[in-house]
């Protein structure tokens, strides 16, 4: 019995949401008194010794280059032998959008429950029933997974990443390796911004900022606090910003530690998206702006007189 | 070419979420029933696409639900799906319901799947994947582009931080999000043309379940807004930092 730890690379780095995902695994295996390995796929450049900080005993890792490249079919067909031949009972991934590809695959291939998107640890006391969100960030639900074999896909951003001092093993695990059936043509991530999807701190912008020319103060608190930068809808679509900033019902879904929203009014459809936010802070003139209902700290007032001060202070605290 | 588009039935994004019955049930009185955004949005609309583009594409709708269902069913078939198929089966579980179109899938010989890219339910962003796993097709996964050049579709898919561009043979299964298509509204002749439509009601195969709902609960209430005075905003700054501690 172990827990077995996917642990997905983007460009031969280790994602984050896997560190927290490594973390969580290594947490639920101490929970149920097991050992938690990772399983890593390709060749990325890190050391993976390194994993042991976030509490991993062994990292199995197939050293193939053609699993730098992602194919859901070919990775879970590699995973699903890896979970067999390491004896894992549980599989934990990042809820991610390599995870979103992978878990249902190897929930159908292993014929193991799914919980997609958990936000918490196992609670063994009636089973085992584990919390993820549903009704797009409205209600939670608890799901029971009765099936001898487990996969959790936990939530981005739900679990903080562990640090701790320990060094996991590497070795090497021979797996076949059917073929791709996709083939990768082109990449295109834009450089130098933390991907929206796993950065802690967001910084948004919404039609209150009346057009593209004044998203500066925006660019500018986002880069004092090492933020990504979002949008609203109607921003998006009025094309003041790239789509990939859009969060809301049909855009991006969110669960930043600090979501800062200026001049978004806080439409159902834009709370769906960001609702799971640990602090919200709404800064808009209108003082009946649905937004401030959800909100843990506002200000009403008039963007373009109050965002200059806030990042006069943050100048201050980040100097001092 | 023979497209199937899955489409399920969700509560409308305003609807109120409420439980009952010791928190286990969704409280569904005055709840209005809406076709699940993703799935008629940029699944269905960039089937139909693909339709007017080349006649000779077929689409068909599968839904897994009860009689109540049929509402949306036939929504989707005014925008111009050719026929649906209800599975008569009500089930929270994604592999019960994967296994259910996987076996119409099998039956039908499709060239390709389409499912939006989650439900705004359950948001379990599973069905693709267990239905392309079940008939061992390929998955494009949160698809926002997609073109097809004979039996090979290029699509764009999202990365964390960007897109990539990925080709893939038929058959395949895709999961759509926004940039696919864009929504449309279903026309007079649309609506007029569903109410003849097929509609064919199959019963469900085996399956057991791999999960169920233990039950729900609601997120705690916010302990509500604390206002900072606009002429104070480095207040705001401060309690970020030493009350919050997120910045």
């Amino acid at each position: 019995m172990s827990v077995l730890i996917y642990v997905d690379q983007a460009d031969g780095q280790v994602k984050k949401a896997s560190l927290e995902a490594a973390s969580y695994g290594a947490e639920v295996a101490s929970q149920l008194g097991v050992e938690a390995n990772a399983l890593v796929l390709g060749t990325p450049e890190v050391d993976l010794s390194s994993l042991g900080s976030q509490g991993i005993k062994k990292v199995f890792q197939v050293k193939q280059a053609e699993l730098n490249q992602f194919d859901a079919q070919q990775q879970a067909a590699v995973i699903a032998e890896a979970v067999s031949k390491t004896g894992a009972t549980i599989v934990v991934l990042s809820n991610n959008l390599t995870g979103k590809a992978l878990g249902p695959r190897l929930s159908a291939r292993l014929k193991a429950g799914l919980v997609a998107g958990a936000v918490g640890l196992p609670d063994t006391s009636a089973g085992f029933v584990v919390k993820k969100g549903v009704f797009s960030g409205k209600a939670f639900a608890s799901i029971q997974v009765p099936t001898a074999l487990k996969i959790l896909a936990l939530t981005p951003n739900a679990f903080a990443v562990k640090e701790g001092g320990g060094v996991a093993v590497v070795e090497e695990l021979a797996v076949a390796v059917p073929a791709a059936k996709t083939k990768l043509i082109s990449t295109n991530k834009i450089k130098g911004q933390i991907p929206l999807s796993e950065a802690e701190l967001v910084i948004s912008g919404g039609r209150g900022l009346k057009g593209p020319e004044n998203w500066g103060m925006i660019e500018e608190l986002a880069q004092l606090l090492g933020a990504a930068t979002a949008c609203s809808r109607a921003v998006a679509d009025a094309h003041w910003r790239p789509h990939h900033e859009h969060v809301g019902q049909t855009g991006g879904s969110i669960a930043p530690n600090l979501y800062f929203a200026v001049g978004i009014s806080g439409a159902i459809q834009h709370l769906a998206g960001v609702n799971r936010s640990k602090v919200i802070v709404v800064v808009n003139k209108d003082p009946e702006a649905p937004f401030f209902k959800a909100a843990d700290y506002g200000i009403v007032g008039d963007a373009f007189e109050v965002m200059p001060k806030i990042i006069e202070a943050v100048k201050k605290l980040k100097a001092s | 070419m023979k497209i199937l588009v899955c489409i399920s039935k969700t509560p409308d994004t305003t609807a109120k979420i409420a439980f009952t019955d010791n928190n286990t049930k969704f409280v569904t009185e005055g709840v209005q029933w809406i076709l699940n955004p993703y799935d008629e949005w940029y699944a269905l609309v960039r089937a139909i696409e693909l339709k007017e583009k080349d006649p000779s594409v077929t689409i068909h709708l599968i839904n897994i639900g009860g009689a109540d269902n049929d509402a949306i069913i036939r929504k989707a078939l005014a925008l111009g799906g050719d026929e649906a198929i209800r599975v008569n089966l009500e089930s929270t579980d994604s592999f019960t319901i994967a296994s259910q179109i996987a076996a119409i899938a099998k039956e039908g010989a499709y060239d390709l799947i389409f499912t939006g890219k989650e439900t705004i339910d359950y948001n379990g962003s599973s069905i693709g994947g267990m239905v392309a796993e079940l008939l061992d097709m390929p998955f494009v996964s949160l698809a926002t582009k997609f073109e097809l050049n004979g039996s090979v579709a290029t699509l764009n898919r999202e990365i964390e931080g960007g897109e990539e561009t990925v080709e893939a043979p038929l058959p395949l299964v895709v999961s759509c999000q926004k940039g696919m298509a864009e929504q449309r509204i279903p026309n007079m002749k649309g609506i007029m043309g569903a109410r003849t439509k097929p509609l064919k009601l199959v019963e469900p195969v085996a399956v057991d379940a791999l999960t169920s709902i233990a039950s729900f609960e609601l997120p705690p209430a916010k302990a509500g807004v604390k206002l900072v005075p606009a002429d104070q905003p480095e207040e705001l700054v401060r309690l970020l930092h030493e009350e919050a501690k997120v910045i």
